[in-house]
């Protein structure tokens, strides 16, 4: 299978946007992955890379703003043939969908999370997002930005995600590698990937990436402790790679009612459960 | 001939175990009966009680009278005296408060010594039961095996309770002895006996609802419960969301993928559910959302009841789309009727709303046992020879319905949806050419949704002076009192809606420009549905009864507003 399988449609993207090597990388992961497009579903919030779903050949669930992972459960729950994967932004993920964030982390359904972080809203015209520097100035923020930024990466640490990695668009080969690993990752899987917005960050560029990131060497995916200090790094040195490689059950495999046959293809019949009204009698 | 008992406490107490037992085996021997619930949003503390009527056939509803009043606490007697019937009787603990020197109607009964002789103060209730059993002049075995099924697991526990119930029999016998006789039992086959939410937890299983999604809120919470609790024997996921955001969002997620999925709460959790309710409009995925109304606005009252959130549900969502409201009547329209609600948004492809409140979700009633087999499970799904390749997700249609496929249906085909608007594969569009196909598809829906609500139920005279209109848990009250009236004499009769919206219209037309008086009784503060039948038909409602102090209406309470309409 080639990528071309994959693509589909013309995009809405701005000349030099960091979405371009994403959907390009994750074209790649899925032919390479030989999967076929009736089995794949791409979730998303809203947001420019939660335009994703539109040109990727694949089930699609373009939901709400900050919403890509509940519906992405639901799927997983319903049937888990589906190879889930969700590709969508910072301000998505973490900021508008910050509460599902979290708690997808602890219940770890299969499924894989692709965060494009350009560090700003760009559909809404360049607001700060949760991950922006401190100090930039925006429309909103006019003062500069003054919160510290989210650290997904230590966060997802933090809440026990079993598989947490750093990519930039920039770094196409080892971002489609990274995605391959997500995806065939049994558990939550989170890929943060650095992206340059050139519209509306004109701080975090692809030069700045391209000058900073490096890959570390992690001999041990299964040391919390040097994933943590990796995750941490950020300024003149920025780390990319799988920093932490650890399954552990997934939330599909703790429902031993999930067993067997896909939910959705199960037949049924009502009067094959009228005997739950004789507890009644 | 009836008999109405109150069982008084405060929260913790175990009210509740009374009623279930006692209302339990009542069923078993054949009497018709209803219990209903007033608790506080507490968990200690504080005054609960428990009311169960007995009475020929099957009572519709509660009553403010009392002839057997359980007394937990002394607070009971002070606040429920008062409705005590001249020959009723008082079953308090002497240990705990003592009766005014002029209160001759007490049964002292030691219940906790008692008890503790038995085996343990926790099993006060059971004593409590025996008292009342020598009150209704009831043998003890239907209890006893009752106890056998409860308490097999534990350890002695049979036994104990066994001999805490004797004890309260023998100590109530010099008391009052079959003072209260029952009325006639029932020549029909054995009823359940089960509350509202029980009703609909079973009616979802029954309908291959596979997932459920919710976090939990007081008066929804008892269909979650019931579902997680069948959720090892039968193909069901539950997963409590970390909001009902993520709720709503999952079970849309779970729908588009292929089950049949449900969620529910009550006003506060259905205001951060309608942007999702939104979502489901625009993305035409099969939706049932069990609403179980509270009194609002905001937290209002947690525990208690209302039906304030009717014009919520009608229009909550912003945009557009078609939808179908329908409400909890009775136990037994409730069970086809949230199949049905499950059938229209698998026809339709649109969110489907179930009005309950909390005087339907804890009520408990004896009802015939359901008829699994009218239930219907059709998942409207495409079928291999019969779309156009390749498959379009919202292929534009004559009736605004698409073929509906799910995730891997079919090899080579994908399904695409977006809550932007999109084109008939799904995709983004903002041309007002296409804007204007799909919404025009999406909103011809309602045309034939429409034709499917049943037009409301008309019980009483067939051609009345005076008509009163209600819908949803109203119905039982307003049955009770259509019969009191029409005994005394009025031509008067009830128009019940249970599929309220579309606004079913026909009956509406016909009736009221007929009747001398017309008046809608609705448990909220405005009139809710008097003012959609004003907007839908242009016919005005004569009257409003309304109540919104969180309880339910009362027959006589009903009566007494007609009386006055019909005396001015």
């Amino acid at each position: 299978m080639k990528a071309d399988h994959f693509l589909l449609g013309e995009t809405a993207w701005c000349p030099g946007c960091g979405n371009f090597s994403i959907r390009n990388a994750l074209a790649g992961a899925l032919a390479e992955l030989n999967l076929p497009a009736e089995e794949v579903l791409i979730c998303s919030g809203i947001g420019q890379a939660a335009k994703m779903p539109h040109y990727i050949k694949a089930n699609g669930f373009n939901g709400l703003h900050g919403r890509a992972l509940p519906p992405a459960l639901g799927a997983r729950i319903a049937n888990k043939n589906l190879k889930v994967i969700i590709s969508s932004g910072d301000g998505d993920s973490y900021g508008e969908g910050g509460n599902h964030f979290i708690h997808n982390i602890r219940r770890n359904p299969n499924i894989a999370h692709f965060i494009h972080n350009n560090q700003v809203y760009g559909l809404t015209k360049g607001q700060a997002s949760p991950t922006s520097d401190p100090g930039m100035v925006t429309g909103v923020q006019v003062s500069g930005v003054i919160n510290p930024a989210l650290n997904p990466l230590a966060l997802a640490l933090v809440l026990g995600a079993g598989f947490v990695a750093r990519c930039f668009s920039g770094e196409k080969e080892h971002l489609k590698e990274t995605m391959k690993k997500a995806i065939n990752f049994e558990g939550y899987a989170l890929v943060d990937i650095l992206q340059p917005c050139v519209s509306f960050n004109k701080h975090n560029t692809h030069g700045w990436y391209k000058n900073r990131v490096y890959f570390p060497e992690v001999s041990d995916p299964a040391d919390w402790s040097a994933a943590m200090n990796l995750a941490r790094q950020w300024g003149d040195q920025i780390p990319l790679g799988v920093f932490y490689n650890v399954p552990r059950p997934t939330f599909e495999d703790s429902l031993e009612v999930l067993s067997g046959e896909p939910l959705a293809k199960r037949p049924f019949e009502p009067n094959d459960v009228a005997d739950v009204q004789n507890e009644f009698l | 001939m009836e008999v109405n008992i109150l069982v008084g406490g405060a929260a913790g107490q175990g009210m509740d175990t009374v009623m279930n037992l006692l209302g339990k085996s009542l069923v078993r021997e054949g009497y018709g009966l209803i219990y209903t619930k007033d608790y506080m949003s507490r968990v200690r503390g504080g005054h609960n009680f428990s009311t169960l009527r007995i009475a020929g056939g099957t009572p519709w509803t509660t009553v403010h009278s009392v002839d057997i009043l359980v007394a937990l606490n002394e607070e009971t007697y002070k606040l429920h005296q008062h409705k005590l019937a001249p020959s009723g009787r008082v079953i308090y603990d002497p240990e705990v408060f003592t009766l005014p020197e002029e209160e001759d109607r007490g049964v002292p009964v030691e219940l906790k010594n008692l008890a503790e002789e038995a085996g343990g103060k926790v099993m006060a209730n059971t004593v409590a039961v025996g008292v009342l059993l020598v009150l209704l002049g009831m043998g003890s075995n239907t209890v006893e095996v009752l106890l056998e099924e409860t308490f097999k697991d534990k350890e002695g526990m049979v036994s104990k309770n066994v001999n805490a119930l004797k004890s309260g029999m023998s100590a109530a016998e010099k008391f009052c002895s079959a003072c209260f006789p029952l009325p006639p039992k029932s020549e029909d086959s054995q009823k359940l006996f089960v509350d509202g939410n029980q009703v609909l937890g079973m009616a979802a299983l029954g309908s291959g609802c596979r997932f459920l999604s919710a976090y939990p809120m007081t008066p929804s919470t008892g269909v979650m419960n019931y579902l997680a609790g069948k959720s090892k024997e039968y193909p069901v996921v539950v997963e409590q969301a970390e909001d009902e955001i993520a709720a709503i969002n999952m079970t849309l997620g779970a729908s588009y993928s292929g089950v049949r999925s449900l969620t529910c709460t009550s006003g506060g959790g259905f205001s951060l559910m309608v942007e999702g309710l939104s979502l489901a409009g625009m993305i035409e995925t099969p939706l049932v959302i069990i609403l179980a109304m509270r009194p609002g606005p905001a937290t209002g009252l947690p525990t208690r009841t209302e039906q304030g959130d009717l014009e919520f549900a009608i229009h909550g969502g912003h945009g557009e789309f078609p939808r179908a409201v329908l409400t909890a009547t009775s136990h037994e329209d409730a069970f086809y009727r949230l199949n049905k609600a499950f059938e229209l948004a698998d026809r339709y492809q649109t969110p489907v709303i179930f009005l309950s409140d909390q005087n339907f979700a804890d009520t408990h009633r004896s009802v015939e046992p359901f008829d699994f087999g009218r239930l219907s499970y059709n998942r409207h799904l495409v079928e291999e020879d019969d779309y156009e390749k390749p498959y379009q997700r919202y292929r534009l249609t004559e009736n605004g319905i698409s073929p509906r496929a799910i995730p891997g249906q079919f090899p080579g085909e994908t399904v695409l949806v977006d809550s932007d608007e999109h084109d008939q594969n799904g995709n983004i569009i903002e041309s007002a050419e296409e804007r204007n196909q799909m919404s025009g598809k999406r909103m011809r829906k309602l045309k034939a949704l429409a034709e499917e609500m049943d037009e409301p139920d008309l019980y009483g005279d067939p051609r009345p002076e005076t008509l009163l209109i209600g819908w949803g848990s109203t119905y039982g009250v307003l049955r009770e009192t259509i019969d009191a009236l029409s005994a005394s004499g009025l031509k008067i009769a009830m128009l019940h809606f249970s599929d309220i919206w579309p606004l079913p219209q026909k009956r509406l037309r016909t009736l009221l420009p007929e009747v001398r008086l017309s008046c809608c009784v609705e448990n909220n503060a405005t009139g809710q549905l008097a003012s959609l039948i004003r907007r839908e038909t242009g016919l005005a409602v004569d009257k409003r009864i309304n109540k919104n102090d969180g309880r339910p209406f009362m027959p006589d309470e009903i009566i007494k507003e007609v009386e006055k309409y019909h005396e001015s």
